[in-house]
């Protein structure tokens, strides 16, 4: 097992050094001199302009300054927004929990819903509810997000009024950010409306947010039990007398959920994706909608900070999957 | 020959390969339905001069925000009403599908045609150049997709409807390459690969006449799953503001486009997104039949 980590870790290790030269880069080779940027239309003095380009080192050769820039990821500064004067991370770190608040929820919902749906299809293989489950999960795959949020929206916020349409939490309430993530600070608070509140606006973005990860979890499931129910030692069970609801849920569904939880994994990078979108329709103040601003700002440190960040937490995950698959299925090991 | 004609009409040649491949295709229910609506989608692109009703970017100053005809105050000037400019919403939709389809097409072909190349060059080419290809593949597939194209955009300076689409041509690089690169390294394992290098085929014949034809199969898949994930990408990123640009009449921009009055005129918002999800619906469905009349093994 021991070989088994150091091994993923030494794969690991050049592959964060690769995402690192292309954050490197991306500053670089944005349009406009990082300093020039800093200072807008209002422009710079030819002479102040080489003193700041050498004091940021950009007067340096590109290997040195990369060097630099590695010194300064591994000491954990990714540079200061041009726009809020705020370290890079901390913006981060304010924002986070907002989005894993969101992702969390949304693959809550997608792993109880599809789970089920995909193991009551493999039982009912041919039925008109596995044609029509499989049906709408490659329509859930196929859903333009942002048209399926606003859809939500008009339906639901709009329409019929039950939810509301942006933000995490109603106006009235101000609730002291502890964690940063809303239900637990909402429920400290005592404040049982607040707490409502909370859940209310959570809603509607986790569904849009995990409506993709719906379809493959159900997807993956229904055919991973497929593949475990045609098993010898299923047959065996059923032969010595098991119950058929015991066969399904213990026998098969154990056994079929290893690759089901490897792809719920993954859908972390889904996840950080979809939140560009989903937190820019209902306005979710997360990282997903940030890294947006920062584009539409040209605020170039924040997006190389935070798309930094984004990767990082994105390898961090697979890792761990990976480890945990190793863990869960010796013969991967090797 | 005479011998042949003479055989009793009862044995018949067993089917050709495409028939075969078609037969299994036909079973698939829905890749049928995928392809129908494919084919319905590539004539109304390329008849959009001759079927859209009027230009799509002709603003009617007498109708702003127009509902469709078959609701009180729709007229059928405008089948499924105007936006907030007084443009005709199913003449942009057509005008649309013909820009979702070229840039389809556009992405799948470049990325396609990179992939294969680095593809095809690490399996030959083995040692480090592999690796490194192959490390760089594994740092572009860390970045969630979205996140990448952002990323690219911002790069390339300014957003528009073909930096758009090279940043997602970039993103789903890695998938083509690593594709080929694991079918053309099975490949050259086998003995008539080893016979035709034994003939004399040079590195480039082999490459490109002797292991890629057998490589097919799984790219065609690949490229049809890729053009609707093309289509969903584009779509999002000009609905971010970040590819196409009013008031081209592309579905991401008419969405970003509908957030104003979406409230009171669903209609600006249903339709382009309805468009959107159709598209990528019947290519994912013909893409998925695909795969299992192409790969009987994967069938279920």
């Amino acid at each position: 097992m021991l070989q088994f980590i150091l091994r993923r870790v030494s794969l690991i290790i050049p592959t964060f050094i690769g995402v690192t030269l292309l954050t490197f880069a991306l500053i670089r080779l944005v349009p406009g001199d990082p300093i020039e940027v800093r200072f807008g239309e209002r422009g710079v003095a030819p002479e102040r302009l080489a003193a700041l380009r050498h004091e940021a080192g950009l007067d340096q050769p590109l290997w040195k300054q990369f060097l630099d820039y590695e010194a300064q990821v591994a000491t954990g500064d990714l540079g200061i927004s041009v726009v809020t004067k705020q370290p890079v991370w901390s913006e981060f770190a304010a924002l986070f929990p907002a989005t894993v608040e969101l992702s969390v929820s949304a693959i809550l919902f997608a792993v109880l819903i599809g789970l089920p749906l995909g193991v009551v299809a493999a039982v009912k293989r041919g039925s008109p509810f596995d044609y029509g489950l499989m049906g709408l999960s490659v329509t859930g795959a196929s859903m333009p997000i942002p048209w399926w949020g606003l859809m939500m929206i008009l339906v639901f916020s709009v329409g019929l009024g039950w939810t509301p349409v942006s933000g995490r939490i109603s106006d009235v309430f101000f609730v002291e950010p502890i964690t940063g993530f809303m239900l637990i600070d909402t429920w400290f608070s005592d404040d049982d409306g607040a707490v409502l509140s909370a859940i209310n606006h959570l809603i509607l973005p986790a569904i849009v947010l995990g409506t993709i990860p719906l379809a493959t979890v159900a997807r993956m499931t229904r055919s991973s039990m497929l593949e475990v129910l045609n098993e010898d030692y299923i047959r065996t069970a059923r032969a010595k007398g098991v119950s058929g609801l015991r066969v399904v849920l213990v026998h098969a569904l154990r056994n079929a959920l290893i690759p089901v939880v490897t792809v719920i994994g993954l859908q972390v990078g889904t996840l950080l994706g979809g939140a560009i979108l989903t937190e820019t329709i209902f306005s979710w103040p997360g990282v997903g909608h940030w890294l947006v601003e920062s584009v539409q700002r040209r605020d170039y440190p924040v997006l190389q900070g935070g798309v930094l960040l984004v990767a990082s937490l994105v390898m961090l995950v697979n890792f761990g999957v990976d480890l945990t698959y190793g863990f869960l299925n010796p013969r991967i090991r090797r | 020959m005479a011998a042949i004609e003479a055989l009793p009409a009862t044995v018949r040649p067993p089917p050709s390969r495409m028939a075969a491949f078609w037969r299994s295709f036909a079973e698939n229910r829905g890749a049928i339905v995928g392809l129908a609506v494919m084919i319905l989608l590539i004539a109304i692109a390329i008849g959009a001069d001759i079927v859209a009703p009027h230009s799509p970017i002709e603003q009617f100053r007498s109708s702003f925000l127009t509902p469709p005809a078959w609701i009180q105050g729709g007229s059928f000037d405008f089948p499924l009403g105007t936006d907030d400019l007084g443009r005709d919403i199913l003449s942009r939709l057509i005008y649309g599908a013909r820009l979702s389809l070229i840039i389809g097409a556009m992405v799948v072909t470049l990325s396609l045609a990179v992939g294969t190349l680095l593809g095809l060059s690490a399996a030959f080419a083995g040692g480090l150049i592999d690796i490194a290809l192959m490390r760089l593949m594994d740092v572009l597939l860390v970045f969630p997709s979205l996140v990448l194209a952002v990323v690219i955009v911002a790069i390339l300076g300014h957003p528009s409807l073909l930096n758009a689409m090279f940043a997602v041509s970039i993103v789903t690089l890695p998938h083509y390459t690593r594709l080929v690169r694991a079918a053309a390294l099975s490949e050259l394992a086998r003995d008539y690969v080893t016979a035709a290098r034994c003939a004399g085929a040079g590195t480039l014949r082999l490459m490109l006449s002797t292991v890629l034809p057998n490589c097919v199969a799984p790219l065609i898949v690949q490229a049809t799953l890729g053009f609707s994930s093309a289509i969903l990408d584009e779509a999002a990123l000009s609905f971010l503001g970040l590819g196409a640009q009013p008031p081209t009449p592309e579905w991401g921009t008419m969405l970003a486009g509908a957030l104003q009055y979406y409230q009171r005129a669903w209609w600006l918002l249903t339709f382009p997104g309805l468009a959107i999800l159709v598209t990528v619906l019947a290519f994912n469905l013909f893409g998925d039949g695909l795969r299992d009349a192409l790969d009987p093994k994967l069938r279920r």
